[in-house]
């Protein structure tokens, strides 16, 4: 299991690779992995955005990331998972956030994916301001419920 | 006893501070933290409040030495 907090640009694609690759007992044993990324809009809310700033509680935010992860564990046969999240100045097409599970069968990858996302959106202390293109920035208020 | 005040996004820019360092005597709540650092101000209703980095109540009590956090909704992912 791993989780950072990047302050730099990331690549998904290779962070996934890396990983999958550097893990020891996991090659022949999973049969399903389950990617989930966040990826940075140009528009929000009916506005053109041109950059984000994404504020983090360093240590509160490994914590309960850990903490999320963990939970999965607990509910579902995990094999290894991968949460990667940026912090600091974003644009757009930037990726904000990965989650990526392996397990030996898919409903497990996806539904432990899913929990992990939806866990991370509400209680992972993370927090973005927009800056428009109007110049004018934003705290964006709350996350929406994935399962609505 | 010695408690760490925590800011963060939003609520630190509307309060102009980041942290607080508070000497109490006596029982204090999470509630009390605040008040006491932020007497004119009451906790935004929607708030999250925080101690040693884990999600507590605002009547959660707090010991010597522990950092206290208050933050607006999270909004990652």
């Amino acid at each position: 299991m791993a989780i950072k907090v990047c302050a730099e640009p990331f690549d998904p694609w290779q962070e996934i690779q890396i990983h999958q690759h550097s893990a020891n007992n996991m090659a022949g044993k999973f049969g399903a992995t389950s990617i989930f990324i966040g990826t940075m809009r140009d528009f929000n809310e009916g506005d053109d955005v041109k950059g984000m700033t994404l504020e983090h509680y360093p240590g509160m935010t490994e914590k309960q990331l850990e903490k999320i992860v963990a939970e999965a564990v607990r509910q579902w046969p995990i094999i290894d998972a991968l949460v990667v999240h940026r912090v600091g100045d974003i644009l757009p097409n930037d990726p904000i956030v990965l989650v990526a599970v392996w397990t030996s069968h898919r409903g497990d990858a996806f539904d432990a994916s899913r929990y992990i996302m939806e866990a991370l959106k509400s209680r992972a202390p993370f927090w973005k301001k927009e800056l428009l293109k109007s110049q004018a920035e934003r705290w964006l208020v709350k996350n929406t419920d994935g399962y609505l | 006893m010695s408690i760490k005040v925590r800011y963060f996004a939003s609520l630190k820019e509307s309060i102009g501070r980041s942290e607080d360092n508070l000497e109490f005597s006596g029982l204090a709540t999470v509630g009390d933290v605040w008040h006491s650092a932020n007497p004119n101000k009451a906790l935004p209703d929607n708030s999250l409040a925080a101690v040693n980095m884990d999600y507590v109540e605002l009547n959660n009590v707090v010991n010597d030495g522990d950092e206290v956090a208050f933050f607006p909704p999270v909004t990652g992912g």
